[in-house]
């Protein structure tokens, strides 16, 4: 990985493209998503965007879930259909080369399942499943992937949004939903790591408890400023399981001088497009051009330990907790300098050429930070003394 | 590995090794690839950090502002900086600044030989900031350390079973300096040695 520093299982990702690229083009995103979304795209992924920005707010970062906004209530409506779409479409997918269907054909049988028999979506897609099972003259192990045809998967594996997976772990941590869309959220562990999972009230599926493990078959990734989640839906199966996990800390701690806070750090404007989150470049966003953009606060930072460097990324709510400047703040110290850049020159002032220990997960070359501590008190000179006198 | 140019690291010197340091060099002819100050321990140095006490400032430009400033370390020796209108962060901060304080420095180093052929080093400053005398003895600790870790390096592939592999860095040194590297493990001791008078312990036995 970038500099050597990545213990254990980290994410692997693709280190060529430029951070501020990585936002995905999300048609992109959509499409390399396995199983989902390939046709007909233009209805379906809209639906999926929709269900993911009302909850891009409150991903990263975890316990502040501060942001669940009134568009994710309006939008619960279209999720039924976005669930029906999606499983059709992978169904679709399962028996494309077998049968002559149509997503449509398979959605119609769905539809007819849940929304007139009122039978559960999990339970029609297995119905369903199996009427062309049979048509095709399958057996259910055709189909691989114990049958749902996702890939099973390991938190450290998770390196996309918009995947379908099956994934085993434990619930290590419950955080308090801020939001009665949100029925649980919090963190889900396995050997390589912890991730985030968040579980819809809508999706009426069982209560989760701490500690326990389960196998949760079904449930989609999702990506927010470089850190990953799993979300629970209708048609996920939550297994109950009686074994017990180590769940492995894919954290990284790192130490140094903060040698540099880089260009793109400060006041900052995103780009308020749905589901992207691009940082302005002059105003305009690198997917959607010229837009008008909404204020965030945020540090790309260098930390140096005179060996290696390492290249730290501050959200919002770092930042603030770092710098003691809030947002509200800082867009009126710009806007009395009538000039965005004093912010990330006020940051540099107080920040720069001191000692900090950060720790966070990895992405791609950054560290993201979720604590950082200012190191000031000495080293131990004394061993090293003793070092110097030894040689 | 490494896929996207990599950021150099910021070295950690004290100013008696720094000073020494006269030989630069390039890695291609590519006329913007990085320049390298070769240290008298073997490693080579594009960029630098340093903590210590502003002793002087002084505006020596002719037409235009261009400032020295000098800082020294915990053996007394002096690092000298130079900041123009091409750094004006680091120049507004050495015009601001009430010599004595303690700051910290990122910068380039560079060399230039006088007009009686010697040459003298000294560092393009990135970012200056003022610090606490905390930062400072941290970074002495830690410099101290990266210099062990030179000298150690250095003494172990250059020494009687020298004929492994050398790191091309050491070789350079050795091959460019004449002053032992004895002398920089001496600056490390008394460096060490001095935060431990500050700090009025009472000397260890064999202080």
């Amino acid at each position: 990985m970038a500099a050597g520093y990545v213990r254990g299982p980290a994410r692997r990702v693709d280190a060529a493209r430029a951070p501020e690229t990585r936002r995905r083009d999300p048609q992109a995103g959509a499409r390399a998503a396995r199983g989902v979304v390939q046709k007909p795209p233009q209805k379906h992924s809209e639906a999926i965007l929709h269900f993911h920005h009302g909850v891009r707010e409150f991903i990263y970062g975890g316990d502040q879930a501060t942001g669940v906004s009134h568009r994710n209530n309006a939008e619960t409506g279209t999720t039924q259909m976005t669930d029906l779409r999606t499983q059709a479409t992978e169904i679709h997918e399962q028996f494309e080369d077998q049968l002559e269907i149509s997503v449509d054909d398979v959605e119609e049988r769905l539809d007819t399942l849940v929304n007139e028999y009122k039978v559960p979506l999990s339970e029609a897609r297995r119905s369903v499943t199996n009427t062309y099972l049979d048509e095709a003259g399958m057996e259910r192990d055709d189909l691989g992937g114990g049958g749902s045809g996702n890939e099973r998967v390991q938190v450290a594996d998770v390196d996309a949004p918009e995947e379908w997976v099956d994934i085993k772990g434990e619930v290590t941590e419950l955080w308090e939903a801020n939001s009665d869309a949100v029925a649980q959220v919090g963190l889900f562990g396995d050997e390589t790591g912890t991730i985030k999972f968040t579980k819809w009230s809508k999706s009426d599926l069982p209560e989760l408890e701490e500690g326990q493990v389960y196998d949760l078959r079904n449930v989609v990734t999702d990506e927010y400023e470089g850190r990953f989640s799993v979300k629970l839906n209708r048609t996920t199966v939550i297994e109950e399981l009686d074994e017990e996990i180590e769940v492995g800390d894919d954290d990284v701690s790192v130490e140094g001088a903060l040698v540099d806070i880089q260009s793109g750090s400060g006041l900052i404007k995103r780009c308020p497009e749905e589901d992207c989150t691009r940082v302005l470049q002059n105003g305009r966003c690198n997917e959607h051009g010229e837009v008008e953009g909404e204020f965030a606060l945020r540090i790309k930072g260098v930390l140096d330990d005179g060996n290696e460097v390492h290249e730290i990324l501050f959200n919002q709510e770092a930042t603030e907790s770092l710098t003691g400047i809030t947002l509200e703040e800082a867009q009126e110290m710009a806007m009395d300098a009538l000039d965005t850049s004093v912010v990330a020159d006020e940051m540099r002032a107080d920040l720069l050429g001191k000692y900090y220990r950060v720790t966070g997960p990895t992405f791609r070359r950054y560290v993201l930070v979720d604590d950082v501590e200012r190191l000031s008190d000495p080293t131990d000179a004394e061993a090293v003394l003793i070092k110097a006198r030894s040689i | 590995m490494a896929t996207t140019p990599t950021r150099e690291v910021a070295r950690r010197v004290f100013a008696g090794e720094f000073n020494d340091a006269t030989y630069t060099f390039k890695e291609s002819d590519d006329e913007r690839a990085p320049v390298y100050l070769l240290l008298p321990t073997g490693e080579r140095a594009n960029r630098v950090f340093l903590v210590g006490t502003l002793m002087e400032t002084e505006d020596v430009g002719d037409d235009s502002e261009y400032w020295q400033g000098q800082v020294i370390d915990p053996n007394g020796e002096r690092y000298y900086m130079y900041a123009g209108q091409y750094q004006p962060d680091a120049a507004s901060m050495l015009r601001e600044l009430e010599p004595p304080a303690y700051i910290s420095v990122v910068g380039k180093p560079r060399t230039y030989e006088t007009d009686d052929g010697e040459v003298n080093v000294s560092i393009r400053p990135e970012s200056i900031t003022e610090v606490d005398a905390a930062t400072r003895d941290r970074w002495v600790v830690e410099t101290a350390e990266r210099t062990l870790e030179r000298v150690r390096n250095y003494t172990e592939q250059t020494g009687e079973d020298g004929d492994a592999t050398v790191d091309e860095y050491v070789a350079m040194a050795a091959e460019e300096y004449d002053q032992p590297v004895e002398t920089y493990r001496q600056q490390v001791v008394e460096a060490l040695e001095s935060l431990e008078d500050d700090e009025a312990v009472a000397a260890e036995p064999d202080a």
